[in-house]
């Protein structure tokens, strides 16, 4: 199988997995008071130590979770009600056009059942967020914004934010700004503190660690109302017993990604040009979507015309090679991207992309197998797609 | 051989694909996502197009061990079924949407697609025979076979169909689901109109084609003898709910006899003015063998599960007439007539066509 999903999931690095089996075979809730829990709350303190050297943060501002649904739904509701609870006429979220699901729909729900209203920052054809146009919203509307989200890196096109440019004017207002840096952490480099942001999201699946966990870097200074309430865990933001060998292998797996940063994406983006490069060989009116340079090192974002990207995706799943359309609803139909149309795509345009990502077991081979498969599954979508007759 | 299963999260077509994937064809399972907003459809057990039946599919496809996925048919089913349905009623007819579900979808949309990506047939859960000579017969299950929905089929999309079904009892395809360890073993079947979310078809054409109040006339006598708020509200042969002001002067109950769209006019009678010896249909489609220079002798089934007569047929180009050896009440045009040649084998589908008077 050629495994090109990587930003869907990647596979666990052996040294998480192996932190994780041995620390779950080890009995202790980190909350307890005897020696069995405070073995579990020294891994998870080790743990969190880890975490905030490596990307930049002290370690009181590393909030475990279990991942990084949860740590943009904390970031984004939770300032968002810590700040209007502080005064009543900040109700308004800005937020980017190309945000993950996590992120938007979290806006939505912030805009549908609190009355919150929402700024979107629109992004130019490589799906590149302007600073200015920040910059413009917090002049017009700045008193009354709570927070500010936008990714570091987008996980459809792959396209790197100026994430310290918008950072800087939203510190300029004195509003928070969240990022998700889900797609970024391990492939770009990233610093909390360096940064300038004031909460950001990480999640363990997608740089060798376990699913279900990840972690809300949130800085001392901004409050957020938590989603969930019991034990008072996680500075009282995120109750639930620590999910300790999870979080042990999450902190394997972020200072790994991090500190083998460079060169993994000296080498995943050498691949990722190669592929790009015999993609356009073979099907030569491809479109390569995204920005061409601030980009993910693994990341080939493809518009195929003619072709619909779900009709690919199984052609090339039949010859085993693994990729992604974008977003499917609940009931599994392929839905065109909200981040292709953000970015100027027309509908057909939206509905024709797949995306490729790299990762660390990536190979020669994989794009070997792509580029042997291709050529054939674009013909025959194409064909699929003719019979989509106007009426 | 590649094929793909059209899986709806019933059991039937759960237990098509695991017969497919026995006899050694290459299976890729692919549910079809109907509904433009599937909380509108028909929920649980009875639908065919609920997120509920798109997950038993899916995980059907899982304990089969094959590829799944999802085509977004709701544009074309809109247009080709739904559509379809509201206006043949608006025109006075009674459609079969199952049918032109069939002709129009799945061995059409679907079909072609499968085609146009390399696939060499589509595998369906219908109860009905097709063998290897190509003719498409009645399924043992007497009370489940659907030949007459599929007998609208014309040879290409036949001769690229697989009904695996077609020679089981719907209790044996139960068992043998259970036997495979799918959960759909027990789902209830299936009734009535997928899309129609709480099986009021009269509000559901209502919604869409409004009122229209009219006259409710008695064939015999011409008077008017009630009011109606929808000429498309009414089936030819129904007694049920037509609150009739006046009764029958020889107070026999009356039937709807015929639907007049132009006048707004719903025509009432008694039962045996419903009474029809011939029937004349439109495109007959003819799959039983070579089409029939002269009239031939067969059985002819007017709608589905309704009752089989024998008849004499004849095509004349785009028409088929029938004349019918015992009358037979309740004839709706819209319907289909189909012709079958009675086989001990099963009885073989010659052709059909639909009813226009």
């Amino acid at each position: 199988m050629a495994y090109l999903d990587h930003a869907a999931t990647t596979p666990m690095l052996d040294e998480a997995l192996e932190a994780y089996v041995a620390t779950a075979r080890e009995v202790g809730n980190a909350s307890s008071l005897h020696a069995a829990g405070r073995r579990a709350r020294r891994r998870v303190e080790e743990s969190r130590e880890r975490v905030a050297a490596v990307l930049g943060a002290r370690p009181s501002e590393v909030i475990f979770t279990g991942g990084g649904t949860e740590s943009d739904n904390l970031a984004v509701k939770g300032v968002f009600w810590a700040r209007r609870a502080a005064r009543a006429d900040r109700n308004r979220v800005v937020s980017s056009a190309v945000e993950h699901h996590a992120v938007l729909d979290a806006v939505d729900w912030l805009a549908g059942h609190e009355g919150a209203e929402v700024g979107w920052l629109p992004v130019d054809a490589a799906g590149r967020l302007d600073p200015e146009r920040l910059r413009a919203e917090l002049a017009a509307h700045g008193d009354r914004v709570a927070v500010v989200t936008a990714m570091w890196a987008n996980n459809e096109v792959g396209t790197v934010q100026p994430v310290a440019e918008l950072a800087a004017v939203a510190a300029e207002h004195g509003v928070p700004f969240h990022t998700d840096a889900i797609q970024a952490v391990g492939q770009v480099p990233v610093d909390f503190a360096a940064s300038g942001v004031s909460a950001l999201t990480v999640t363990g699946h997608k740089l060798g660690g376990p699913t279900g966990v990840g972690a809300l870097l949130l800085a001392r200074d901004v409050a957020a109302t938590p989603l969930l309430h019991g034990g008072g865990q996680e500075r009282d933001v995120r109750s639930g017993t620590l999910d300790t060998a999870g979080i042990v292998a999450f902190a394997v797996a972020v200072e790994a990604a991090v500190k083998g940063q460079q060169e993994y994406a000296a080498h995943v983006a050498a691949l990722r040009d190669e592929l790009v490069e015999r993609v356009r060989q073979a099907v030569p009116e491809v479109i390569f979507n995204g920005d061409p340079v601030d980009r993910l090192p693994g990341n080939a974002h493809f518009s195929f015309p003619g072709c619909e990207g779900d009709a690919l995706l199984l052609l090339l799943d039949a010859q085993g090679i693994a990729c992604s359309t974008g977003s499917a609803c609940s009931a599994g139909v392929a839905q065109p991207s909200h981040v292709l149309l953000a970015m100027g795509a027309d509908d057909d345009r939206a509905r024709s992309s797949l995306r490729f990502t790299l990762g660390h077991t990536s190979t020669r081979e994989d794009v070997d197998a792509l580029i042997a498969a291709l050529p054939a599954a674009v013909d025959r979508a194409r064909r699929a797609a003719a019979l989509r007759t106007p009426r | 051989m590649r094929v793909l299963a059209a899986m709806s999260g019933g059991v039937d077509s759960a237990v098509a694909a695991a017969r497919a994937v026995q006899a050694g064809y290459d299976v890729t399972g692919v549910h079809l996502a109907l509904a433009r907003n599937p909380q509108t459809y028909r929920t649980g057990a009875r639908g065919c197009c609920t997120l509920e039946d798109s997950r038993d599919a899916r995980r059907a496809a899982d304990v089969l061990g094959i590829p799944f996925y999802v085509w977004d048919m709701a544009d074309r089913f809109h247009a080709d079924v739904v559509d379809d349905f509201v206006a043949e009623y608006a025109a006075g007819r009674t459609p079969n949407p199952c049918l032109r579900c069939n002709e129009k979808i799945k061995f059409a949309a679907v079909l072609d697609r499968a085609v146009a990506l390399g696939f060499d047939a589509v595998v369906t859960g219908h109860h009905a025979r097709l063998g290897a000579d190509g003719l498409l017969r009645r399924s043992v299950d007497p009370a489940k076979d659907q030949s007459y929905v599929l007998a609208v089929l014309t040879r290409a999309q036949l001769d690229r169909s697989i009904f695996p079904l077609g020679d089981s009892t719907k209790a044996e395809v139960r068992a043998e689901a259970a036997r495979r360890g799918l959960a759909v073993a027990d789902k209830p079947d299936s009734h009535d109109i997928c899309f129609i979310a709480d099986g009021d078809t009269r509000g559901f054409l209502a919604q869409r084609l409004g009122e229209a109040p009219g006259e409710v006339v008695d064939a015999l006598t011409g008077a008017v003898v009630g009011s109606h708020s929808g000429a498309y509200q009414y089936t030819v042969g129904q007694r049920r709910g037509l609150h009739l002001d006046r009764p029958a002067p020889d107070g026999r109950p009356r039937y709807v006899l015929s639907i007049t769209p132009v006048t707004n006019t719903v025509t009432v009678g008694p039962a045996e003015a419903l009474e029809v010896d011939r029937v004349r249909a439109v495109r007959p489609v003819w799959t039983g063998g070579a089409r029939p220079g002269g009239p031939i002798e067969c059985e002819v089934q007017l709608r589905a599960h309704g009752d089989v007569v024998p008849a004499t047929v004849s095509l004349d180009g785009d028409a088929l007439h029938a004349e019918l050896r015992r009358p037979v009440r309740g004839v709706a045009a819209g319907q289909a007539i189909v012709a079958y040649r009675p086989d001990p084998a099963g009885d073989v589908v010659l052709g059909s066509a639909t009813i226009s008077d």
